[in-house]
């Protein structure tokens, strides 16, 4: 293994980060207290509890969801596409770096900055809402697994898109609305029966259901209907990063 | 002594249906400087693209320093030195990072004092804290080198080191390769600047459609191809070249003034003797006269149109 390659463009990724804070970590966190003020205080006023929670804390682990899953997607999509854009990715193809060394430094760093986001998100809940979590265990795994699986799927979007409309396409048009129609922010016990049933084909309801199971001990779904789904979504990325290395697919002619 | 790098049967077919490697079979040696000649869409950058592991070879092999570039792929690789003819570089990152950033992607610890001397010999060291974004066109290419040399490579690829750059600049790049060479390493550079390859080149490839076509020593090349113009500046000009001369190849320029005789060098007898001696007798004076050598640039010219 090229550890020392692993590191150098994992610590480059988190430099990024470094010199875009207040796109990688401000704004995260504002949009945040602005959920909390639209959702919890004005809307969360008129909804008393969901399962026994009180709104303000039910729609805690939707939010560090969606926030998890689209920082992952853009950090990690922007992070591959740009040195694809600006040409430098042929210094990394070129050196002595295995597919696998790219893709955990990549992923890695993209994972880290939106877990960074996730608890700062959570400590700035904290502030608003009484949380407890019950199986903290679980929610790191949920936390972690959330984290890895959408940097992997925004790598492959990064190295699919050649443009910058298709890097923004798939997180807006079907990563957003599918966060947001997963139970955000609702128990999707709450809808019409007819859209119980529809809404179990979106995959991010799994992921919602079991981080809220691991804070407050209630699901939409089982847990471990949860957890094999976001198995199954975390191999299937892995699966189509293999492809990309093994046939070079727009990486290399 | 075995050859540094080996090139056998090399070939590169395009999703497209492009072919642009014909079997391409080379050997280059230690420490020399290799020159590789052809006009744009020969297969230049394709052929440096493969050996450096950005594309992949539809069949053929390629060793470096003896290991197969594929299924060795990390020893092939760490002896090698891209610097690409576009001149990708991240805006915002730090002259002095990046140059750290390329040695460690080649899995060599961080060496400040090393990253300190190549800055310093490509006269980067004063804009290491500076973003790349803030660098001339030639600074930027001269930190190109640099993070080529981060790794310390034995064989350093130059594509097209001086295209679109001011004069001032090449003679830059030249003054930077002459002293690589110096340090032994080996060095391959692509150009269709022919006085590059004049100025620089041990070897000469040329390569046209995909295919090398010729590889040879420059000096020989030069010999083996190269014709010599003889010109007398007459004392009266001609209006036309007398009938007891005309089985030499001769020309009339500058208006009658001037007699140019076109010879091979390599020919057993260049005719120059007779000629002066027919040229006497026929009452032709001249009061003063010069050679010149084609150069490099007609000789390729004349081998890429016989293709």
């Amino acid at each position: 293994m090229n550890f020392e390659a692993i590191k150098v463009i994992y610590l480059t990724e988190m430099a990024r980060t470094r010199r875009t804070i207040m796109q990688s970590i401000i704004s995260p966190v504002i949009s945040t207290v602005l959920y909390f003020v639209v959702f919890g205080a004005a809307i969360g006023s008129r909804i008393s509890e969901v399962d026994g929670v009180s709104y303000g804390a039910f729609i805690v682990p939707g939010l560090i969801m969606l926030s998890l899953m689209t920082q992952s997607l853009s950090n990690a999509s922007f992070g591959i596409y740009f040195p694809r854009f600006t040409g430098t990715i042929f210094e990394v193809l070129s050196a002595p770096v295995s597919f696998l060394e790219i893709t955990v430094a990549y992923v890695g760093a993209a994972a880290t900055k939106s877990i960074l986001v996730g608890l700062i998100i959570l400590i700035t809940a904290s502030f608003f809402v009484p949380l407890e979590i019950q199986h903290p265990v679980w929610m790191a795994a949920f936390f972690l697994l959330t984290a890895i699986t959408f940097a992997l799927l925004g790598f492959i979007i990064g190295i699919w898109a050649d443009n910058f409309e298709k890097l923004q396409f798939v997180p807006l048009l079907i990563v957003t609305p599918l966060a947001f129609l997963g139970g955000s922010f609702y128990s999707i016990n709450m809808l019409p029966e007819i859209w119980q049933k529809i809404t179990l084909i979106n995959p991010v309801v799994y992921l919602i259901s079991g981080f809220r199971w691991s804070f407050y001990g209630q699901a939409d779904v089982s847990l471990w209907l949860s957890l094999l789904a976001t198995t199954i979504f975390l191999g299937g990325s892995l699966a189509v990063v293999h492809w990309i290395f093994k046939t070079g697919y727009r990486l290399k002619a | 002594m075995a050859p540094i790098l080996s090139v056998r049967d090399l070939e590169k077919t395009y999703d497209g249906g492009f072919q642009a490697l014909k079997s391409v079979s080379l050997d280059i040696q230690q420490g020399e400087v290799f020159a590789l000649l052809g006009p744009n869409g020969a297969g230049k950058t394709t052929l440096i693209s493969t050996i450096c592991g950005l594309v992949r070879p539809t069949s053929g092999s390629i060793h470096v320093c003896g290991h197969d570039a594929l299924s060795e792929y990390r020893a092939a690789r760490q002896m090698i030195g891209l610097v690409p003819q576009e001149m990708p570089t991240a805006p915002f990152e730090m002259v002095g990072d990046t140059v750290a950033f390329s040695r460690g992607l080649f899995g060599m610890k961080p060496d400040p004092a090393r990253i300190e001397s190549i800055l310093k010999d490509l006269t980067l060291w004063d804009k290491r804290n500076n973003p790349i974004m803030a660098l001339s066109g030639g600074m930027k290419r001269r930190l190109l080198v640099a993070k080529a040399l981060a790794h310390e490579p034995k064989i350093l690829f130059l594509d097209e080191p001086t295209a679109g750059v001011d004069v001032e600049l090449r003679h830059d790049m030249w003054r930077i390769v002459g002293e690589l060479k110096n340090k032994g390493v080996t060095i391959i550079l692509t150009t269709h600047y022919i006085e590059e390859a004049e100025e620089m080149a041990d070897r000469v490839g040329v390569i046209n459609k995909g295919e090398i076509i010729l590889v040879e020593e420059k000096a020989e090349l030069m010999r083996k191809l190269g014709r010599k113009l003889l010109s007398l500046s007459l004392t009266e000009p001609l209006s036309d070249i007398p009938g007891s001369l005309a089985h030499y190849d001769l020309k009339l320029e500058d208006e009658g003034r001037s007699l140019v005789y076109t010879y091979d060098t390599q020919a057993d007898r260049t005719g120059i003797t007779s000629l002066l001696t027919d040229l006497s007798q026929a009452g032709v004076r001249f009061h003063d006269l010069q050679t010149d050598q084609s150069s490099l640039e007609d000789i390729f010219v004349g081998l890429v149109s016989q293709g």
